[in-house]
Parts: structure tokens; C-alpha cells; sequence
């Protein structure tokens, strides 16, 4: 009777522990959209490169050309940006009917925190992407974009579900590998952002949401 | 067997005081209103069993104004972590050693 006792009072205490330092209504399915998104964002930049004469193929001096075809990086930039706006807003949606559920409030401090240390790592990545294209690095941009991303998701770890670090590492070794195959950034990209997320998104789902939901 | 009781500390034996402290552990500080909303439980509940742990002098209580508004912060002082610490050693080790006898 009383070993009962001690043993709730154990899970009390990392039940109340991880509740109020770290946001747990985030949703898994969430993931598996922003990879699908990503995964046809990247189809559409595939079909646009293949269109032109391109400023991805195998030649290594593209790395660095200042020549790029303007009206092309504008139309890449705003597929990126399409995916980024569709990808965040399906992950507010998804988390806040998560929260709802879960009788949880979606912005509180726990969230705050995440969102913070989120976007901290992510805006400077963001930013010193641009960086790159303003000097017409574009090879440099996929892996740097899979770098600081899978950075930002190390530093959200410790505000969130811990499994999210497993995504982040797995994100920043895939942007170091592709800094060595400059051309297929595109590749790469797709891997990173599409299928880790659709993947790693299923995962969490199962071990979560599912059960949660039962 | 007997020491091990000893250092199971009355001042958390209960689930809000428990809560509370737990919630203390893992954050820099709580205001009065996440402490109940995590909790679940009424002001005068919250209010009592913070009073208990501020006597113990187990947490350190911050009276202030945000917005006129007055804003009441806990943060849990050394004397509790460690006292804490000590009855969730105490907690695990109560469990194992009757785990052990009953295998």
C-alpha cells in the first residue's frame, strides 16, 4: 500500500517536472505536413532549375559565381518562403488543437521559452543565409540552412520533448556531409526537411499523440 | 531501514507541497498563477501550503508589481533543494529495497 504511495509520488514529481518546464502538446503530425510540404517544395525548385540553364549543375566554380539568374533566385526564395509560412502555420494549427486536448494552455511560459530558443539559432541561419546569397555563395545555402536548423532544434530540445534532439543532430551531420557535395544542395535539402521530418514526425506521433489519444 | 525513513520528510508529504517543490526544482521561479494552474488547485490552497514551505524556509517568496498589478514569485532557496533532494534519494531507495525483499 504504501510502496503505491512512494511510486505516485515519484511520478507526481517528474509528471509536474516536465509539465512546467518543458511544452509537450507539440504536435507530431505537424512534422509529417512540413515534411510533405518541403518534399514538394523541393519537387517545384527541381522543375524551375531543370527549366533554365542552370545554376546548379556539377561545375564546382558555380559555388562562387556571382552570375546568378535573378529571376530565379527570386522564384526559389519564395518557394522556400512558401514552405517555411505553410509548414509553421499547419504546426500552430496542429499544436494548438493538441493543447486544447490536452487542457493545456498554448501560450504560456513553457512555450514562450521554446519558441524563443527556437528562433533564436534559426533567425541568425536565416539571416546569414541571405548573407551567402548577397555574395552569390549559393552553393553554401541548402547546407547552411540544414546546419543552423538542426542547431535550432538542439537548443529547442531542452524546452520541448527531448526526442527532438535525435532530429537536430541528425539535420546538422546531413548539412556537414552536403557541404562536400556542393550541387546537389537541393538533394540534401529535400532529405533533410522532407523525409527526417516525415519520418521522425510518424515516430512521434505514434509515441505520443496516439496514446494520448486513446 | 530506519535511516532511510528518517529522511523521508514530512514537509512534502502531500501532493501539493509536492508539486510545488517540483515544479521549484526544475525552474528558475513560479508565480502564484502557473502554481495553480499546473496544480489544479484553489488560491487558499495554493497560499497555505506555500505559507507551510516559506516557514520550513524550503522556497523564498518575491512580492512585486507587474503592470499595478501585484505578482507573487517562488523560488525554491538552497535549504529546499537540498531537502528535496534528500527525500526523493529517500523516495528511491525506500522503493528499491522493497522491491528487493519482495523478489
Amino acid at each position: 500500500m504504501e510502496n503505491e504511495k512512494y511510486l505516485q509520488d515519484l511520478s507526481e514529481i517528474k509528471n509536474m517536472m516536465n509539465r512546467s518546464s518543458r511544452f509537450i502538446s507539440l504536435s507530431g503530425l505537424a512534422g509529417v505536413f512540413a515534411g510533405c510540404y518541403a518534399i514538394i517544395g523541393a519537387i517545384i525548385a527541381k522543375m524551375l532549375l531543370s527549366d533554365s540553364t542552370s545554376v546548379y549543375n556539377e561545375n564546382y566554380d558555380l559555388v562562387t559565381t556571382g552570375n546568378i539568374n535573378s529571376e530565379l533566385t527570386t522564384q526559389l526564395f519564395a518557394i522556400a518562403v512558401a514552405v517555411l509560412i505553410l509548414a509553421i502555420g499547419t504546426a500552430i494549427f496542429l499544436t494548438t488543437r493538441k493543447a486544447r486536448r490536452n487542457d493545456q494552455k498554448i501560450w504560456d511560459s513553457t512555450s514562450k521559452r521554446l519558441v524563443v530558443n527556437f528562433f533564436a539559432p534559426l533567425v541568425a541561419g536565416g539571416l546569414f543565409c541571405l548573407v551567402l546569397l548577397q555574395y552569390g555563395l549559393i552553393g553554401l545555402i541548402a547546407p547552411c540552412m540544414l546546419i543552423f536548423y538542426g542547431l535550432a532544434l538542439i537548443h529547442a530540445s531542452k524546452y520541448t520533448f527531448a526526442d527532438l534532439r535525435g532530429l537536430g543532430y541528425a539535420n546538422l551531420i546531413l548539412g556537414l556531409i552536403a557541404t562536400q557535395f556542393i550541387g546537389y544542395g537541393l538533394y540534401f535539402w529535400a532529405i533533410g526537411f522532407g523525409l527526417f521530418h516525415i519520418i521522425y514526425g510518424i515516430w512521434m506521433h505514434n509515441k505520443y499523440d496516439r496514446k494520448s489519444a486513446e | 531501514m530506519k535511516s532511510i525513513i528518517s529522511n523521508i520528510n514530512k514537509a512534502f508529504d502531500h501532493r501539493i507541497r509536492l508539486g510545488i517543490m517540483s515544479v521549484l526544482m526544475v525552474n528558475e521561479y513560479a508565480d502564484f498563477k502557473s502554481l495553480k494552474e499546473l496544480l489544479g488547485a484553489t488560491d487558499g490552497n495554493i497560499a497555505s501550503h506555500t505559507k507551510a514551505l516559506e516557514k520550513q524556509k524550503y522556497i523564498k517568496v518575491e512580492k512585486s508589481f507587474i503592470d499595478r498589478k501585484p505578482n507573487t514569485r517562488y523560488i525554491a532557496s538552497e535549504k529546499g533543494r537540498k531537502a528535496f533532494q534528500e527525500h526523493l534519494d529517500a523516495l528511491e531507495k525506500l522503493l528499491n529495497s522493497k522491491n528487493d525483499l519482495n523478489n
